[in-house]
């Protein structure tokens, strides 16, 4: 076999769940795996169902917020684990890769846990979009560290010196000469932590309380009922979503770097 | 200039800055600095003076860079106190102290224009935007940058950025500015072209430059002064000449151009005269340096120039019969290695004359060490 | 002096700040993350590390006394004898976190050499082609594997007709489904740090081992192996861990027979409520992981990745 054979086997074998998941939104059948004729309909039942529409703005309310604080958070970490010391910080920096590589059920029944002692003393943890947010931003934040800190590395640190030479006192430094060199890198963990947090279905299933469904949950409790064609159409929604994003993601980057 | 240092009245220090003349820009006493273990500077004192090219030269590892970083206020000392035109700014930070800085890699904000640049001290002080463009202008003309202003360092060359960062420091009219080999990264002609540009700007503009190299003779050709350093201390401080002629230690001599080094035993000393005994016979030496006392029986270090000795001249004392081992002919001046008393010895002659002139490998020789011309070494 | 200075590891400390600049300004800047990590994080793998030494009460409750139980009970030891549901459990996780990471050296090797060979224009769209599925979401592509598997599919005839398998099994749920599935959800983890070692190989050394008469496989082993090895192992590693302590993949597809770590502790946090039982679950992925981590970090950092092997 050759090389290319090889290739295009695995091409094919990674994108025919995406294939099949697109193709089958367009079946005209309600169950089963049959095909009986093309329709968009499920398209429109789609628009029509609520449980869809309000899963959708959850969603976002979810990514959009908990990126946000775990972006700011993270950027201040990781730029604080470069720059300074401080007692204990080899082992913190240790810590700050659990998260990462944290089955996501071990982090998911801790917060439970952790939800459900506090819940005895202070109702703020009623499960709810609240302890969602606070489980997201918590995996988000050694996310966005770990990447804005390594776009630190690669900073000439002459240049902050220059700055501080030329007057700019360590505000002025962070805000003039700092933010807008390792700004790319915030970016970058910014994206990966709302890609994150978008795709996230375990941390959210476990944290989640009655109306605060997400799209992931959506979706696995209609997979765990049975799949039906308009959940096959939400999917691929958010099949053709992925691809735009990482498209054009892939794309700002190249223009970047000519 | 900008930044005043804030004295409250009254205080010692501005007794004294009120009372004394500032002849000094840079007063650094017993300064300290350590890594760990090593000390990148040992109890290093020195003044530099008002409005004069003062260079650090020293190989690499020797503690120039620390003291230029440490008088920016970009790294602190351990000990020690340093004055910045007359008042103590071992505490200020580096925003506050009234020098600037041109960076070996040169450090221009790659996200800002050729012009952003230059600005940027003057916006980060808060001065006033018609002052910040005169001001700007002013200097981009002066350093010949005008044409490229909107440019952004990416697109520059070495000796465009090197302008540019020059600019940029300048424009703040420090009291001093710190120098860090910035011509280390250029080629050869270009270097040589900026060393002359770079020392008539200085005297044009009248500040106090600061230049570190490890380049001895880009320091001869730009400074006024120069203080050789060598394991984190100043082995020497002179004027350039004084610093060539007559070096104190084996270090400065070697480092500084190059030197013939001869081991020996005072015999005895005659007023301002010693006589030293050495395996190529005793040799007459005039003690130039009044503060370096000698005693009979003394084991010391004799150091002498090759360009200083002379050869087949008609002169009674310090005659030493060699040998001529080696000779390599560079135009202007021939370069020999001679054998005398059982050690070689470097010595070269101005090609002057008309037609073939040198001497044979070979060839036995008197050369005549000029007693003015040994040094007595400290080490 | 200069250049020493400024390429030592950790120049970027300004070290021109006394140390209690430095804990001031850490205390602004990482306070509130570790602070927010330690509330969030320490604290609750704490408070799950302590509740899987107590336990369960006849309604569920998590109660005193301290006890060992539940970890006996993993490893095989429970209070009616030895039974090997658990241990069974363990070593199945162990088992396809091992065999998925396996199956994706074996495709993802190819597969980045054949990208690293494609012409300069190419390579982007199809590294592209690998990263869209990576960002997709999990769940979806899980779920295809249901209808794609599903007994009266043209794969599953498909796989029937060249004799794999017993026609009329369904090949979902089940083993391979759940190893179909993990497969291709982690491929593209090991192929995107495989190809940028692949991308950087040196292949003269393959040229002198070919003019020297090695064969193919020999100029595989010797010459290439060695330079793409810290990019494998690191794959591997990102392969590896995370699938064994999925929980996703084998609740879709691997049906009864297929129970995991993870969907051990969901039961026991779920159905079951066994809390103390699940934690002891939960703290042994945890431990299995992090000593992985911990093994992989510092084999690599002392010697650099070719020698692991």
């Amino acid at each position: 076999m050759s090389l290319n054979f090889i290739a295009a086997l695995l091409y094919l074998f990674l994108y025919a769940p995406l294939a099949v998941v697109i193709v089958y939104s367009f079946n005209a059948a309600r169950f089963g795996a049959g095909w009986s004729g093309f329709t968009t309909k499920w398209y429109g039942a789609l628009w029509e169902n609520s449980l869809a529409l309000s899963a959708t703005k959850n969603t976002l309310l979810l990514a959009v917020s908990s990126t946000a604080i775990a972006t700011v958070l993270g950027t201040m970490l990781g730029y604080g684990m470069n720059r300074f010391r401080f007692p204990g910080k080899a082992l913190f920096g240790w810590f700050l890769y659990v998260p990462v590589f944290i089955p996501d059920i071990v982090m998911a029944v801790a917060m439970l846990l952790f939800y459900s002692l506090l819940r005895k003393w202070c109702s703020l943890f009623e499960l709810g979009l609240t302890t969602m947010i606070l489980a997201h931003v918590t995996f988000q934040i050694p996310f966005v560290a770990i990447v804005v800190r390594s776009r630190l590395v690669g900073l000439d640190p002459a240049l902050e010196e220059a700055a501080g030479d030329l007057g700019a006192n360590e505000w002025q430094t962070f805000r003039h000469v700092t933010l807008p060199l390792i700004l790319p890198g915030i970016v970058a963990g910014g994206m990966l932590a709302f890609t994150l947090s978008l795709d996230d279905f375990v941390v959210s299933f476990f944290t989640s309380g009655p109306g605060a469904t997400t799209l992931p949950i959506l979706i696995y409790s209609s997979v765990k009922r049975g799949i039906t064609p308009d959940i096959n159409a939400l999917s691929t929604l958010i099949v053709l979503a992925s691809i735009a994003g990482t498209v054009v993601v892939t794309l700002l980057q190249r223009t970047k770097k000519v | 200039m900008q930044e005043k240092l804030v004295v409250p009245p009254g205080s010692e220090t501005e007794k004294q800055s009120r009372n004394e003349p500032e002849v000094y820009a840079i007063q650094a006493e017993n300064l300290v600095r350590r890594f760990g273990d090593v000390e990148a500077l040992s109890h290093v004192s020195v003044s530099i003076r008002k409005g004069e090219f003062f260079s650090l030269l020293g190989p690499s590892g020797c503690g120039k860079t620390t003291l230029l970083r440490i008088i920016a206020g970009l790294d602190h000392c351990d000990e020690g106190i340093l004055k910045i035109a007359g008042r103590d700014a071992t505490q200020i930070p580096a925003h506050k102290r009234p020098v600037n800085t041109v960076f070996q890699s040169y450090a221009l904000f790659p996200h800002l224009s050729v012009r952003d640049n230059v600005a940027f001290g003057l916006r980060m002080k808060k001065v006033a935007i018609e002052e910040i463009t005169k001001r700007v202008e002013r200097i981009m003309a002066l350093v010949e940058i005008t044409a490229f202003a909107e440019r952004r360092p990416g697109q520059l060359s070495g000796g465009q950025k090197q302008r540019v960062a020059l600019a940029r420091a300048l424009v703040n009219e420090p009291e001093v500015l710190l120098l860090d080999e910035p011509l280390g990264a250029l080629d050869l002609k270009l270097r040589k072209q900026l060393q002359v540009e770079l020392s008539q700007l200085q005297r044009r503009l009248g500040i106090t430059f600061i230049f570190v190299t490890h380049d001895q003779e880009e320091a001869l050709v730009m400074s006024d002064r120069i203080a050789v350093m060598n394991a984190g201390k100043i082995e020497q401080l002179d004027g350039v000449e004084d610093l060539y002629e007559r070096p104190r230690t084996r270090f400065v001599a070697q480092f500084l151009g190059s030197c013939n080094l001869v081991e020996g035993v005072v015999r005895e000393v005659t007023g301002a005269v010693a006589s030293v005994q050495t395996t190529m016979g005793d040799l007459r030496v005039e003690i130039g340096d009044a503060t370096r006392k000698v005693c009979v029986g003394e084991k010391i270090t004799l150091a002498i120039r090759p360009e200083k000795m002379h050869f087949n001249s008609k002169v009674a004392e310090n005659q030493v019969k060699a040998v001529v081992r080696d000779s390599i002919y560079s135009g202007a001046e021939t370069q020999y290695r001679l054998e005398a008393g059982e050690r070689m010895l470097n010595a070269c002659a101005l090609n002057s004359r008309v037609g073939s002139q040198g001497l044979n490998v070979g060839e036995t020789v008197l050369v005549h060490l000029p007693a003015d011309a040994l040094i007595i070494l400290n080490d | 002096m200069n250049t020493i200075l400024s390429k030592s590891p950790g120049s970027e400390i300004k070290e021109h700040i006394s140390y209690r600049g430095q804990l001031k300004r850490s205390a602004i800047t990482t306070g509130p993350g570790l602070v927010w990590l330690v509330l969030l994080l320490l604290i609750p793998l704490a408070a799950l590390g302590v509740i899987s030494f107590l336990s369960r009460g006849d309604y569920g409750e998590i109660q005193l006394p301290f006890t060992l139980e539940n970890y006996k009970r993993l490893l095989g030891f429970g209070l009616l004898g030895f039974d090997s549901l658990y241990p069974a459990i363990l070593l199945r996780s162990l088992a396809l976190g091992a065999g998925t990471a396996l199956i994706c050296v074996v495709t993802g090797l190819p597969l980045a050499f054949f990208i690293s060979r494609l012409p300069a224009r190419f390579k982007t769209p199809a590294l592209t082609l690998v990263i869209i599925p990576f960002w997709t979401n999990l769940l979806i592509r899980t779920y295809a594997w249901q209808i794609l598997l599903a007994p009266e599919s043209w794969l599953t005839r498909f796989v029937h007709a060249i004799a794999i398998g017993n026609v009329g099994d369904p090949l979902y749920p089940g083993t391979f489904a759940v190893a179909i599935g993990m497969v291709c959800d982690y491929l593209p983890f090991l192929v995107l740090p495989l190809y940028a070692s692949v991308e950087k190989l040196d292949w003269s050394l393959a040229e002198a081992a070919m003019d020297l008469g090695a064969n193919r496989m020999r100029v595989f082993r010797h010459a290439l192996l060695p330079q793409i090895m810290p990019g494998l192992i690191a794959g591997t590693i990102f392969v590896f861990l995370p699938a064994t302590g999925q929980f996703v993949i084998p609740d879709l597809l691997g049906g009864a027979k297929t129970v995991m770590l993870g969907n051990a502790i969901q039961q026991q946090f779920g159905q079951s409520r066994d809390w103390p039982f699940g934690s002891a679950i939960a703290f042994v992925a945890l431990a299995l992981v992090m000593v992985g981590l911990w093994l992989y970090a510092r084999k690599s950092q002392g010697k650099g990745g070719p020698d692991l092997l």
